[in-house]
Formats: C-alpha cells, sequence, structure tokens
C-alpha cells in the first residue's frame, strides 16, 4: 500500500526536485557566504521549511537581535498557511498520526499538489500525501545543506532555473482553471494580487491581498456558489 | 546576535510558521462542526490563492523598465500552450523552464 502511494506519489514531485534543489543550494550556499556554517541551513530547512522565509532570515540573523519585530515579520510572510489550512481542513480529516507531519510539512508546494492533485481510487490518500510532503521535505533539507557545504566551490550557469517553480504554479492553476465551469474565485485572487502588489510593492503585498481575497469571496459567496463546481 | 539569540531567532521563526500552518486545525476541530462560511471559504480559496501565487512567483518582474518582463511572458504562455495542447504536468513545466533559462541566458 505505501509503495504504491510512493510511486504515484513520486512523478509530482520531480519538477519540485529540481526546483528545490537549485533553490535549496542557493539558498545554503547564501548562508555560507553570509559567514554561517552549513548546520544553520541544515537545521533551519528541517524545521521551518519555508523558502522564502529562510532566505529573509539569513538578514534577520545578521542584523540586531529583535524576537517581536521577527515575530511580527514570520506572521506576515507565513501568513498565507492560514489559507492552506482552511483548504485543507476536510482533506486531512482522518489520518491519524499522518496528519500531523502532514501539517507541519505544509508548504506552498506541498499544499498545491495536495490540494489538486487527481489521486487514482486505489491508491490510499493518506500515504499519497504523506510521501509528497516526506520528499519534498527531503529535497529541500538535502539541498540546503549540500549548498551549505560547498558554499561559493560552486560554479554554475543555472540562471533561470528557479523558473520551475512558477511553472509549476502556473500549470496548476490552469488544471484548477479547467476543472471549474466559472471562474469568479480565480479572477479574485488574481485580481486582488495584482492590485495590492502595485499599491503596496514587493515585500509587503500578501496580507493586503489575503484580506482582499476574504472580502472577495465573501461579497461574492451568492453567484460563486450558485454556479457550482468548487471541488 | 550572540549564539543563545541566534537560536531564540530561528525559534521564533519555526514557532510563527507552524502557528500559521496548525492554528486553523486547532480552531476548527474534527469535535465540533465547521462553520458553513468557513467551510465555503475551504472550497472557494484554492483557485484564488493559485492565482496568488502566481503573482507571488512574478512578483519581482521589471514591468516597467529592464526587460519589461518578456521573458516571463514567453515562458508562461508557453508553459499554457504545452499544457492546453499535452496536459502533460511535466512536459509543460520543463518546456517552460528551458525556453526561461534560454532566454535569459542569452537573449535578455
Amino acid at each position: 500500500m505505501k509503495w504504491k502511494a510512493f510511486k504515484t506519489a513520486f512523478p509530482y514531485t520531480i519538477p519540485i526536485f529540481a526546483g528545490f534543489w537549485f533553490l535549496g543550494m542557493t539558498y545554503g550556499i547564501y548562508m555560507n557566504v553570509s559567514g554561517f556554517s552549513f548546520v544553520y541551513p541544515m537545521v533551519m530547512s528541517l524545521t521551518v521549511f519555508g523558502g522564502s522565509l529562510e532566505f529573509l532570515a539569513v538578514s534577520m540573523l545578521l542584523s540586531k537581535f529583535a524576537p517581536l519585530q521577527t515575530f511580527i515579520m514570520v506572521l506576515m510572510v507565513q501568513a498565507r498557511h492560514l489559507f492552506y489550512g482552511i483548504a485543507m481542513l476536510d482533506r486531512f480529516q482522518g489520518m491519524g498520526l499522518k496528519k500531523f507531519y502532514l501539517i507541519f510539512g505544509m508548504c506552498d508546494e506541498s499544499f498545491s499538489i495536495n490540494c489538486t492533485a487527481d489521486i487514482p481510487e486505489d491508491v490510499d490518500r493518506g500515504w499519497f500525501m504523506f510521501f509528497v510532503t516526506l520528499l519534498n521535505h527531503f529535497y529541500w533539507f538535502s539541498g540546503a545543506t549540500v549548498g551549505g557545504i560547498l558554499g561559493s566551490l560552486v560554479t554554475f550557469n543555472t540562471e533561470g532555473l528557479d523558473f520551475v517553480m512558477t511553472a509549476m504554479f502556473v500549470v496548476i492553476f490552469l488544471e484548477q482553471w479547467l476543472k471549474e465551469k466559472k471562474h469568479y474565485t480565480a479572477y479574485i485572487g488574481l485580481a486582488s494580487s495584482v492590485v495590492c502588489l502595485l499599491l503596496f510593492g514587493a515585500d509587503s503585498f500578501l496580507v493586503p491581498s489575503m484580506a482582499c481575497i476574504v472580502a472577495g469571496l465573501t461579497f461574492m459567496r451568492k453567484p460563486i456558489e450558485k454556479a457550482g463546481g468548487l471541488v | 546576535m550572540t549564539i543563545e539569540q541566534q537560536i531564540i531567532t530561528i525559534g521564533i521563526c519555526v514557532l510563527g510558521t507552524m502557528l500559521t500552518r496548525f492554528l486553523p486545525f486547532l480552531v476548527f476541530s474534527s469535535k465540533k462542526p465547521t462553520p458553513e462560511y468557513v467551510r465555503y471559504l475551504g472550497r472557494a480559496l484554492p483557485a484564488a490563492i493559485f492565482g496568488m501565487l502566481v503573482v507571488y512567483c512574478l512578483r519581482n518582474m521589471e514591468v516597467f523598465s529592464g526587460n519589461h518582463g518578456l521573458p516571463e511572458l514567453i515562458a508562461i504562455c508557453l508553459v499554457a500552450a504545452l499544457h492546453l495542447w499535452k496536459r502533460q504536468m511535466l512536459l509543460s513545466i520543463a518546456g517552460g523552464t528551458i525556453c526561461y533559462m534560454f532566454l535569459v541566458q542569452t537573449i535578455f
């Protein structure tokens, strides 16, 4: 049962392997050249397991100790996970102990796959999601650690490889789009984010976007539910 | 920063992250029924989230200067075209990424 779930889960994680190894190595190298031992990226990739925050944490660790400011920053960068949790409330039900790890490891990429993948009937859903999360966690951890050890020894022309993550989210967005009859929710997500990005800038548009999305979904609840087709 | 302060800082990163990941599951436990409004949000959110994540990935794109985001635009069109044509996730992602790398390394 587990082996079958693993075999089904693995192909979904291949693009994430490419992306995480590249970004994880970059992160490890960045920490290394910033003067940190490889233990830092290793521990942080295992415990935080969230790329954008870990990059930010480098500058936090290099500046003055400011616990409260750090905490507020962390909540703002990571607030989108609240959405993931709300979307996965039903899907994670009855997963037993695995549920704890599924929530712990719910980064953008794990959430995206677990939320949208068409898991065949004869594959155990719990183990499928478990292996997706575990593989992603392993890719990120190994990439960050190797980058931290090798540091600036690595020279490569992989400029643009990070686009693999963008491409993956575009594909997942498209898949979701094709599943829906009406696209109110997708429009609300796109429009809120673009407008907030223009208004608030790249570093602080996520929280206002989330507020706009919730407001939009609440305001449009009747037509959205009437259109149906919500998965 | 002393080593203790570094450990506390990293601890705050872990704590804050886990708070955002676990909070919905703590607030809406399986013992009492989840409010209808939250269940609606759970169903309506994914498409909106993926729209937000695409924009998030492109947040540092230079639309008004530099290459005007042309490599991103071209590569995303290719991803979409490949995906609508073959519906093969890995093919669409690989095709778009190779195209993007080629564009930023040689043309732009």
